[in-house]
């Protein structure tokens, strides 16, 4: 892809983006309030929406192979365990993502 | 410029309430801003893309992906489907905050702009202290959240150019933000069967659409299904009303 298509792409996602942000301002901005599905949606979407992300990033696990699964499945299970353990978003992400890349690097290369 | 600068004099306290208030945020966007600018870079981004990516789109998530997208040469119109599902929660984020942000005159497009997960996470609940109930203090949070942010990417950015570090696997760093996420939510939560819901509906999607294409499947099905009990509940009721409403014909036509 060239500059001017990596410069439209940008712009696109962050039209996207500022859009999604903006909808509930503009549609309920003045004295028109959210419908009662609506309000409903919003209190639960949040944890289904986290769960799709997570599979989002585990999208290209493979079973073929142990290096397509084995370093997702022990990083994830230490995130767990170490956020359940001491709830330090910090200490989860940059302890995972060591370990990942050691694994990725060294052992299942 | 009087009236600005009488204005900056009166607000240094609410500047560093909101920069003390931002903190939490800082190292988590440090760390993540790095993470992006490094594999960025090193995927032959160059330097400007995710700087720019930084400063107008600023959604970590979304910027993760986008280096997917762009490196693979993505179409216009997958691009934005994509950066649709990726970031739909946003919708729910501007619903919590329109009281919040009614009275914010001229600061209002950038409080929009800039709220990211961790922005809504900050400024969603109420602060005790009523001196920072002001559009004034949001927006100066927002922008330390932002500055980190774009600060992390160029670090990154910059340590990918002059570090010769192999980023194999750093990509993970969205992943584990993620999971900690959905740990901190399933153990606050009152009910479990939202995030079983949209765990067992994206897997399936994965399953059947493929890696590429199966967000937009996932939101539908999601959103599916967390409206059904709000929807059924109020069918049942309608339908309850028109069983009564057809009981009482049927009794005056027997």
């Amino acid at each position: 892809m060239t500059g001017s298509g990596y410069l439209i792409s940008i712009l696109i996602m962050a039209a996207v983006t500022i859009l999604l942000r903006a909808i509930p301002f503009l549609l309920f901005g003045g004295k028109r309030r959210p419908p009662a599905l609506i309000t409903h949606l919003s209190s639960l979407l949040p944890y289904a929406v986290m769960m799709m992300l997570v599979v989002y990033c585990l999208r290209n696990l493979s079973f073929t192979s142990a290096a397509g699964f084995v370093p997702e499945l022990i990083c994830t299970v230490l995130v767990v365990l170490l956020h359940l353990w001491k709830h330090n978003v910090i200490l989860s992400i940059v302890s995972g993502t060591v370990v990942y890349m050691l694994l990725v690097q060294m052992v299942f290369v | 410029m009087t009236k600005q600068s009488s204005e900056t004099t009166k607000d240094k306290g609410l500047i560093m309430r909101a920069f003390m208030k931002s903190l939490p945020v800082m190292a988590g966007y440090l760390v993540l801003g790095i993470g992006f600018g490094m594999l960025a870079y090193s995927r032959g981004l160059g330097i400007w893309p995710p700087l720019l990516m930084s400063v107008i789109i600023y959604a970590g998530s979304l910027q993760y992906v986008a280096i997917d997208l762009l490196t693979g040469g993505t179409g216009f119109l997958a691009t934005a489907l994509t950066a649709a599902a990726v970031n739909a929660r946003h919708l729910l984020y501007g619903l919590s905050m329109l009281d919040k942000y009614k009275n914010a005159g001229r600061k209002k497009p950038y409080l929009i702009f800039s709220l990211t997960d961790e922005t809504y996470s900050l400024l969603v609940g109420n602060a005790p202290d009523k001196r920072n109930c002001r559009p004034a203090f949001y927006f100066w949070v927002s922008l330390f959240n932002q500055l980190y942010w774009v600060s992390g990417s160029l670090l990154g950015v910059l340590a990918g150019h002059f570090l010769p570090i192999n980023t194999k696997g750093i990509e993970f760093s969205l992943t584990a933000l993620f999971i900690a996420v959905a740990v901190d939510q399933w153990t606050s939560a009152e009910k479990h069967w939202p995030a079983i819901a949209g765990g067992i509906c994206s897997i399936l999607c994965r399953l059947i659409f493929g890696p590429d294409s199966f967000l937009i499947p996932s939101m539908i099905t999601i959103v599916i299904l967390l409206s059904a009990p709000d929807v059924t509940r109020r069918l049942r009721s309608r339908k309850a009303g028109s069983a009564a409403d057809s009981h009482r014909k049927g009794g005056s036509s027997s």
